[in-house]
């Protein structure tokens, strides 16, 4: 996979991301509309209210649309705001000099605009990009990252996030945060809803049968049931979508980094160091894991390669980056000899 | 019959246009990549009589050294002015001979311990490494799209349609190999 197929792979997949968490609302309102379609004008009394409009369906759709907006314009200031990320304005320290240093080296290597710097004020390593548009960016790294690597080592974890910069990458990253962050939202919303909402969905239930006949009150418990699950499931299943994307960007992004900085060895070093950091980075929220450099939930799945690294994970297992780099480098060693 | 020769005709045409049009992007993003390394060199070469101020009376008896930096400074600017596309080796050549006479400042300083802890100094090697990694780093991109640039107006049937866009072959920056290895500013990057 080269630079354009993943450019193209990664506008499409945001394009779907957002098609189908539309379509998801709107299936959200839909289910709603036909239960009430079936207790007002199927088994409802005659002159009673008729909910014949799918008014339900409509509105979400409409949330929908708002949210996406929404995400798209303040995702990268949400996920910035959630780490607890500040603006590196004036750097003061020797470290925070080197570091606008480099990030401006490897904008001018990545024939990219420099982005704008965050600190986290977290002594676990770790760094994310995030953002909408290749040209305002946000890179944010941990104190941890500044203390703990050299500058060559420094430089190659930037040049990874500029890989995923130039990948586009970013955006559809942020988005999924985004739109994981807003079905967060809702799932804990609906859990509320459905404990206190039992007894209101029994009846609900239960008047239709009473009158409609078993068949159709059979089928309005089908329905809720199907509705009330796919509530449940679209935590699990932003999840899944976060772990989908992310590992093989992962390996391109190192490869892009080598391709920069033309030393993948310090990339490799610099992993090798993070990795060894025993303890998870604290300021890093679950739902913008995928966006780190390493998984900032410290877990061990990236610690043994093998299938349970490769499927639970949000990264690939170190040890197989770290090798990979490693590669790299000695090809270019045998090359330039 | 006619129509088809039409035909034939506008596909001709939209293909020059499109030929054309891509080898002026190609020529413009060379010119462009080009620009970026001249950036990082007047950065550069602003740099250099700074740090020799701020270590002349430290290594006073390293005169010639510190006049052997300004000598290649000032060929270097010289060489700047005349930077494009089609004359890169002069500069390239420039520049290799200031990296050396640098690396052998750096080399030298070290046996000042005053120099090496002054917090000034650290910083200017600071500036210094990072404005040589970024002068790297634009010839990469340089070199990298001169190259496509090359490429695409070398290769058929593109080439067809060099002549009219006025395309000619981009110089390459290349690295004298003799200097950099005459630059052991590598070691002084490690400390950093």
């Amino acid at each position: 996979m080269n630079l354009f197929e993943q450019q193209a792979a990664n506008r499409r997949k945001s394009r779907l991301l957002i098609a189908g968490f539309f379509l998801f609302f709107a299936w959200l309102g839909l289910g709603g509309d036909w239960l009430l379609y079936q207790a007002t004008v199927v088994s409802g009394e005659p002159g009673g209210y008729r909910h014949v409009v799918p008014w339900g369906g409509i509105v979400m759709a409409g949330i929908a649309m708002l949210m996406v907006w929404n995400i798209r314009r303040t995702g990268a200031d949400k996920v910035l705001s959630s780490a607890g990320a500040w603006a590196l304005e004036t750097p003061e320290s020797p470290a925070e000099r080197q570091l606008v240093n480099v990030v401006e080296e490897m904008s001018v290597a990545s024939g990219l605009p420099a982005p704008t710097l965050y600190i986290i004020d977290d002594p676990d390593p770790n760094a994310f990009v995030t953002g909408q548009d290749p040209a305002r960016s946000h890179l944010a790294v941990t104190q941890g990252l500044l203390d703990l690597l050299d500058r060559d080592e420094l430089q190659g974890v930037i040049a990874h996030e500029m890989g995923h910069v130039k990948n586009e990458d970013m955006q559809l990253m942020t988005l999924v945060a985004g739109l994981a962050g807003a079905i967060a939202l809702l799932a804990d919303g609906t859990g509320r809803i459905l404990f206190r909402g039992s007894r209101h969905g029994v009846r609900l239930g239960g008047g239709g049968g009473g009158r409609g006949g078993k068949k159709g009150g059979g089928l309005i418990v089908i329905v809720l049931v199907l509705w009330l699950i796919s509530w449940l499931l679209a935590t699990l299943v932003t999840r899944m979508l976060a772990l989908a994307i992310s590992r093989k960007r992962e390996y391109l992004a190192d490869a892009m980094a080598a391709q920069f900085t033309r030393n993948p060895l310090a990339l490799a070093s610099a992993l090798d160091k993070i990795e060894k950091q025993p303890l998870p980075t604290k300021a890093i929220k679950h739902g913008v894991a995928h966006l780190c450099i390493a998984d900032p939930l410290g877990w061990k799945a990236t610690r043994n390669p093998g299938i349970t690294g490769e499927l639970f994970s949000t990264h690939p297992p170190m040890a197989i980056r770290v090798a990979r780099l490693k590669a790299m480098g000695f090809q270019a060693a045998k090359k330039g000899s | 019959m006619s129509i088809l020769l039409l035909v034939v005709l506008v596909g001709i045409a939209v293909w020059v246009i499109g030929a054309y049009n891509g080898l002026i992007a190609a020529k413009n993003q060379t010119v462009n990549a080009l620009k970026q390394i001249d950036v990082q060199l007047k950065r550069r070469h602003d740099l250099i009589p700074n740090l020799v101020k701020s270590v002349q009376a430290a290594m006073d008896f390293e005169k010639d050294t510190l006049q052997a930096v300004i000598a290649a400074r000032n060929t270097a600017v010289n060489a700047a002015a005349g930077l494009d596309t089609q004359h890169v080796a002069a500069t390239a050549k420039a520049e290799a001979a200031l990296t050396a006479s640098l690396g052998k400042l750096f080399a030298l300083a070290e046996a000042y311990p005053q120099l090496t802890a002054n917090a000034n100094m650290k910083q200017f090697q600071e500036e210094l490494t990072s404005t040589e990694n970024k002068v790297a780093f634009a010839r990469q991109l340089y070199n990298d799209t001169a190259t496509s640039y090359n490429t695409k107006q070398q290769q058929f049937p593109t080439n067809l349609v060099a002549g009219m866009a006025n395309a000619a072959i981009a110089e390459l920056w290349e690295i004298e190999d003799q200097a950099e290895k005459a630059v052991p500013n590598v070691e002084f990057r490690r400390g950093a």
